[in-house]
């Protein structure tokens, strides 16, 4: 293989991370069936694949819940108490962080810095974001996401 | 001195969704300036405004550009680095929200001066719902014309606080995990697939199109003797108004701590986010600039009734969490010192911790690959160097309780 078509594989991948966010909002997840089928399409090793799935949080190789619960953990969430919104979310859904719940409805984690300080504590919803929260706001919110 | 606002002169008044309202404000005109005189003389003017880095580390803007500029090669690469991960930084996002239309200016015109055809935005996966008016923004400018012999694009992570290192970041869009690399080369000569390229933050992106309307002289007015313009700050923990603030370079840390935000009964700050310097209420008069305390512009304040080693816990899980793990001082020391820190918190401290914490600081200053490592000590030497009696404090009550329930 000359230098300049192993170039061209390498930005091949460009994409990649793009193709798996994708596949992670259709399908709630990265299958192996699905990591093994991009590594083919991208000749590059499923170990490649799979290393690029596990290292970024926003992607999951087990299934998520429809919605996903991110509530922030870092320092300025933390010194607003952060700790009683997470508890409001367990109380609520029946599940700690980590957790999906049984009619697959909500996963539930805790992040590192969302930058929305200015709105601690704060979380993201999917892709909302939800600031100066408190245990009784919890319902209401988690109650708009079906 | 009061806000002054430069960077964030748009924000709050013009209509993030509407060229036309940027327009109106002497939008693109910098841009149209540039476009008659050449790549060289718009690098001596940035060069001579003496604007420096605004993500934290703080190198000078027109010495990188000419790197770039002068590196050979036809393929040459611009990055706005808009993955602000930084602990208790927000400012980026505050500018997404209200004006991209000057990041997109501020863009073209690097792009111009540094010769690239394609630019990128790497926006964080956090900041999704930042993604429509951002792409709506290029889109305009495109439409308007100004983005001619640009390729503009936004890539967008996918939740990694590494990503916001330039190394790792440059990974991410490749489609790789986001680990820092080794160094040199550095990225103005080999940066993206190889070839040069220039990575800039938010901020400093957005000072561009001022500098070239008003002048070098104008910019290099503001600020210290080393620290030139304004800063955004972003304000949050124990204070009454969080938010983002612009002071002139030279500030005192009291004026956007106290005076700005309304922060009462102040025991510490920490600048610059996790890995930040940590100041005591006692220099709370420190000036803000490259020469004393700034990194990101992250401003979180903590009241008297915080617990300081709780708060160096914290911030260690917190950067053991976002080590990538390529190099061992960084991986493997973060963890180390959330286990020792976390005895400390538990009543389970021995002597010899504040000692062994101290060592393995140097040892990660001096061998992390990437800022993370390298940084990541800051918080416990700055808090071993001005709460010490803290650690001592909890350490002598600690041995004291086990000697008296007969444990070692």
């Amino acid at each position: 293989m000359d230098s300049s078509s192993d170039h061209t594989a390498s930005r091949e991948r460009e994409n990649l991370l793009a193709m798996l966010k994708a596949e992670q909002r259709k399908s709630g997840y990265l299958s192996e069936e699905f990591i093994a089928e991009m590594a083919k399409s991208l000749t590059i090793p499923i170990s490649e694949v799979y290393g690029v799935a596990t290292f970024y949080t926003f992607l999951s190789t087990k299934p998520l819940g429809r919605n996903v619960i991110r509530i922030c953990k870092s320092l300025p969430c933390y010194l607003k108490n952060c700790q009683l919104i997470i508890e409001s979310v367990e109380k609520e859904l029946g599940i700690t962080p980590g957790e999906a719940s049984p009619d697959g409805r909500f996963s539930f984690e805790l992040v590192n810095c969302i930058g929305a300080c200015d709105k601690a504590p704060a979380m993201l919803v999917n892709n909302d974001v939800h600031g100066n929260l408190t245990p009784r706001k919890i319902a209401q919110i988690l109650n708009s996401y079906k | 001195m009061p806000e002054k606002r430069v960077v964030l002169k748009n924000c709050e008044v013009i209509d993030p969704r509407d060229i036309a309202t940027h327009l109106d404000r002497d939008g693109f005109m910098a841009l149209e300036k540039v476009r008659g005189i050449t790549p060289e003389e718009v690098i001596e003017d940035v060069e001579a405004s003496g604007l420096m880095g605004r993500g934290g580390a703080g190198f000078p803007c027109g010495v990188k550009w000419e790197l770039a500029r002068k590196a050979p090669g036809d393929e040459k690469f611009l990055i706005c680095n808009a993955d602000e991960g930084e602990v208790g930084t927000f400012k980026d996002r505050y500018i997404l929200e209200h004006d991209p239309f000057t990041l997109i200016e501020g863009m073209a015109i690097a792009a111009y001066a540094i010769g690239a055809k394609k630019a990128y935005i790497y926006l964080r996966g956090e900041y999704h719902y930042l993604l429509d008016v951002l792409t709506s923004a290029v889109d305009q400018a495109k439409e308007k014309g100004f983005l001619e012999h640009l390729d503009m694009q936004v890539r967008e992570g996918a939740g990694a606080y590494i990503c916001g290192e330039e190394s790792a970041l440059m990974d991410s869009i490749e489609g790789k995990r986001g680990e820092a690399r080794y160094r040199p080369p550095f990225p103005p000569t080999k940066g993206l697939w190889e070839k040069p390229t220039i990575i800039n933050n938010v901020e400093t992106l957005m000072n561009i199109p001022q500098i070239i309307l008003n002048g070098a002289a104008w910019f290099n007015e503001m600020g210290t003797e080393k620290s030139k313009g304004t800063k955004v700050f972003s304000v949050s923990g124990d204070v009454e108004r969080p938010g983002v603030y612009e002071l002139v370079m030279g500030s005192e840390l009291k004026e956007v701590v106290i005076d700005l935000a309304g922060a009462k009964n102040v025991k510490m700050v920490q600048v610059g986010g996790a890995t930040g310097g940590v100041i005591p209420y006692a220099m709370i008069h420190t000036p803000l600039s490259y020469e004393t305390v700034l990194g990101s512009g992250g401003i979180t304040v903590f009241h008297e009734g915080r617990d300081i080693i709780d708060f160096v816990h914290r911030s260690m899980e917190f950067l053991a969490e976002e080590s990538c793990g390529k190099c061992t001082p960084c991986r493997e020391g973060t963890e180390v010192m959330v286990e020792i820190l976390g005895r400390l918190t538990q009543g389970e401290g021995v002597q010899e911790d504040i000692q062994v914490l101290e060592e393995l600081s140097n040892v990660m200053m001096l061998s992390s690959l990437c800022g993370l490592g390298q940084a990541a000590p800051i918080p416990v030497l700055d808090t071993l160097k001005y709460f010490r009696n803290e650690y001592e404090n909890r350490i002598r009550q600690s041995v004291f309780l086990r000697t008296l329930r007969g444990i070692k």
